[in-house]
């Protein structure tokens, strides 16, 4: 006892660590302000730009900037033919390319036989997630408004946006599908299940939110997708409502690149009003995303 | 429990995570993409303007059918407020204006996909050999309006009266620093630039005329103030007795008055800039003309891209002045009329 109280007294700070040991928890303290920081730098640059866009473009939202036609005079100008092309354009690439792209993953994943050419597929689908649109729209002006002939068709647009999505939703799922634990296919195929029951019953369902999150993400950058929608051909002034796969189109986000590079400050308006209109409508987008997701953890 | 809701954090930093990948992306194009593609800067002649006549005696309610109009994104402001009129004039016509650039337009053209094609140029050879290539051997062009450039300084300026190409060219790319270096009578004061964004067609006219039309290789100098709004420049040269800048012609005519425009010597003696030199070309290299381009045999077998065409004639002249660009003179015009009568009924 009289030893233990004459060791404290003599080296009161002993906990305290030095040299090395202490360089390294000093390091240890400071990551995190650091990484803090650069968090902070993300979320203050989108928080800037937020604010900036619905300042400028706030006023301009009224029920008649969603219902008009486009127009020279910014302030008649509307989303109108946009808003419905965009719908119809986004609507079909979801038919067309989220089918393929689960199917294609299932298969990779599950009935694939692992060789060579199966790897140098998965390394190809990587490379050609990462392709600039551009590229997509320069295919599909060749390969379907030409050579297919369907022209600058809602048809044309779905199919190339489709083409672009595909890469990053296959692989988003395929990723989501090798989540679910081998476990669970043993168990299945252990209890008499097919390959087939165990993919629809057990993988699929498993796999899901991660495919979700994928598809949305894929589907909210086709939604923002212009320089491939040019390049095939879409429209910028569309004054009817389309009704049909093969009319002509414009979509919400060609309008904005038409409004901001027109030199008027009220076009700019216009475009910073569109901007927040596609904005809540991807936000929405993904809020269903993550209810359907939500649900299914819980089932 | 407790991995669920971790879980649902992840997933709900992972959604704002996507919307706000999403938000930047747009909100960085709302931001980054200003400017004006149109070779003219002027600020909105939005007001309730001329309304252009409904066409002389042509029947434009009975037209139907479509219009696919597509090119330079310098005409589309006129395309755009020419079909919004033909929309109203020809209800049953889809009338469809895009802007894929001129070149872009012409390769539609001839590969018969539009009907009518926009053009801040002349047609090339190489793309009337591909329209021939495609069938169309027939093509006719209209002139639409004129797009130009005025060189402005400040009102007090008293050394600058006309500058030749080769003077612009060194100023603008930065070679000339100092006026008196551009001539030895001028003051030896710093130059202060004032000119357009990028971004905007009134830059990518200048650079093509000024810039690379003296020296392929050279380049536009970003020294200086730069601005996508034209008040910004008349505001700057005239705050700045050594400050010279450009913008587009319809402004100078509307706003920019106050400065002192510069004569160009493009090498046939020094022009100012006026309207009747823009008119008839004399104003070079610093105007030029816009088409529209359509085939012979679309204009005798489709009636709406005859109506269209005659209705983009007959309003051109008040919708181009509305959009910011020069009107054509009335012999200009006539000469257009001209080119289509043979086709009206």
């Amino acid at each position: 006892m009289g030893a233990g109280t004459r060791y404290v007294s003599a080296e009161a700070p002993s906990l305290q660590a030095t040299g090395k040991v202490a360089r390294r928890q000093a390091m240890s303290r400071m990551s995190r302000y650091v990484l803090l920081l650069a968090t902070l730098t993300g979320v203050f640059v989108l928080l800037y730009l937020a604010y900036d866009t619905i300042n400028t473009g706030w006023d301009r939202l009224s029920w008649d900037f969603l219902t008009s036609y486009p127009s020279r005079f910014a302030e008649k100008a509307g989303l109108r033919s946009s808003i419905i092309g965009s719908v119809w354009v986004l609507t079909t690439t979801i038919i067309i390319a989220i089918p393929i792209a689960i199917g294609t993953a299932i298969w990779m994943e599950e009935f694939a036989p692992k060789n060579k050419i199966l790897t140098l597929a998965k390394l190809n689908l990587a490379n050609l997630a990462g392709v600039p649109s551009i590229i997509y729209g320069i295919l599909g002006l060749a390969v379907f408004v030409r050579f297919a002939d369907l022209g600058p068709s809602i048809l044309a647009g779905a199919l190339t946006l489709a083409l672009m999505i595909l890469p990053m939703t296959v692989i988003a799922s395929q990723e989501a599908i090798r989540q679910v634990p081998p476990s669970i296919r043993e168990g299945a195929l252990a209890l008499g299940a097919t390959r087939w029951q165990t993919v629809w019953h057990h993988v699929l369902p498993g796999a899901m939110p991660g495919i979700m999150t994928g598809t949305i993400l894929a589907i909210s950058r086709a939604a923002g997708e212009t320089a491939a929608l040019i390049m095939i051909g879409a429209f910028t002034f569309i004054a009817f409502d389309n009704t049909s796969l093969r009319d002509d189109f414009t979509t919400v986000p060609v309008q904005i690149y038409n409004w901001t590079i027109r030199p008027q400050e009220a076009f700019r308006q216009n475009a910073a009003a569109a901007i927040i209109v596609l904005m809540v409508a991807i936000f929405s987008l993904n809020l269903v995303a993550a209810i359907i997701r939500e649900r299914y953890r819980h089932q | 429990m407790l991995r669920g809701n971790s879980r649902s954090k992840k997933f709900l930093a992972m959604a704002a995570g996507l919307t706000a990948l999403s938000l930047l992306a747009f909100a960085a194009c709302g931001d980054d993409d200003d400017g004006g593609e149109d070779g003219d800067t002027t600020p909105a002649a939005t007001s309730a303007a001329t309304q252009p006549s409904s066409g002389a005696d042509f029947d434009y309610e009975s037209l139907s059918g479509e219009i696919r109009n597509d090119g330079s994104s310098t005409v589309f402001p006129i395309s755009e407020a020419v079909a919004e009129e033909f929309s109203a004039a020809a209800p049953d016509v889809r009338a469809n204006v895009g802007f894929s650039g001129t070149g872009g337009g012409f390769e539609k053209f001839c590969a018969g996909e539009i009907e009518v094609s926009n053009a801040s140029r002349p047609i090339k050879e190489d793309e009337t050999a591909a329209c021939t290539e495609g069938g169309i051997t027939d093509v006719v062009e209209f002139q639409v309006a004129i797009d130009a450039l005025t060189i402005v300084a400040n009102p007090e300026n008293d050394f600058l009266e006309c500058l030749t190409v080769q003077q612009l060219h060194d100023i603008f790319t930065g070679t000339s620093t100092t006026w008196d270096q551009v001539d030895p009578s001028f003051p030896a004061e710093d130059i202060e630039l004032f000119f357009p964004g990028t971004d905007s067609g009134t830059f990518d006219y200048f650079v093509e005329a000024i810039i690379e039309g003296v020296d392929e290789t050279a380049t536009h100098t970003g020294d200086g103030t730069s601005s996508e709004d034209d008040n910004v420049l008349a505001l700057g040269v005239e705050g700045s007795p050594n400050g010279i800048g450009y913008f587009g012609f319809a402004y100078y005519q509307e706003a920019g008055s106050s400065l002192k425009a510069i004569s160009v010597d493009g090498g046939d003696g020094c022009i100012a800039p006026s309207l009747e030199a823009a008119t008839d070309n004399t104003y070079q290299p610093l105007s030029r003309p816009l088409f529209i381009y359509t085939s012979a045999e679309l204009l005798e077998t489709e009636p709406q891209v005859l109506g269209f065409v005659n209705f983009y004639l007959e309003n051109t002249n008040a919708l181009s002045a509305e959009v910011g660009y020069v009107p054509m003179s009335d012999e200009l015009l006539a000469e257009q009329v001209a080119k289509l009568a043979p086709y009206l009924p």
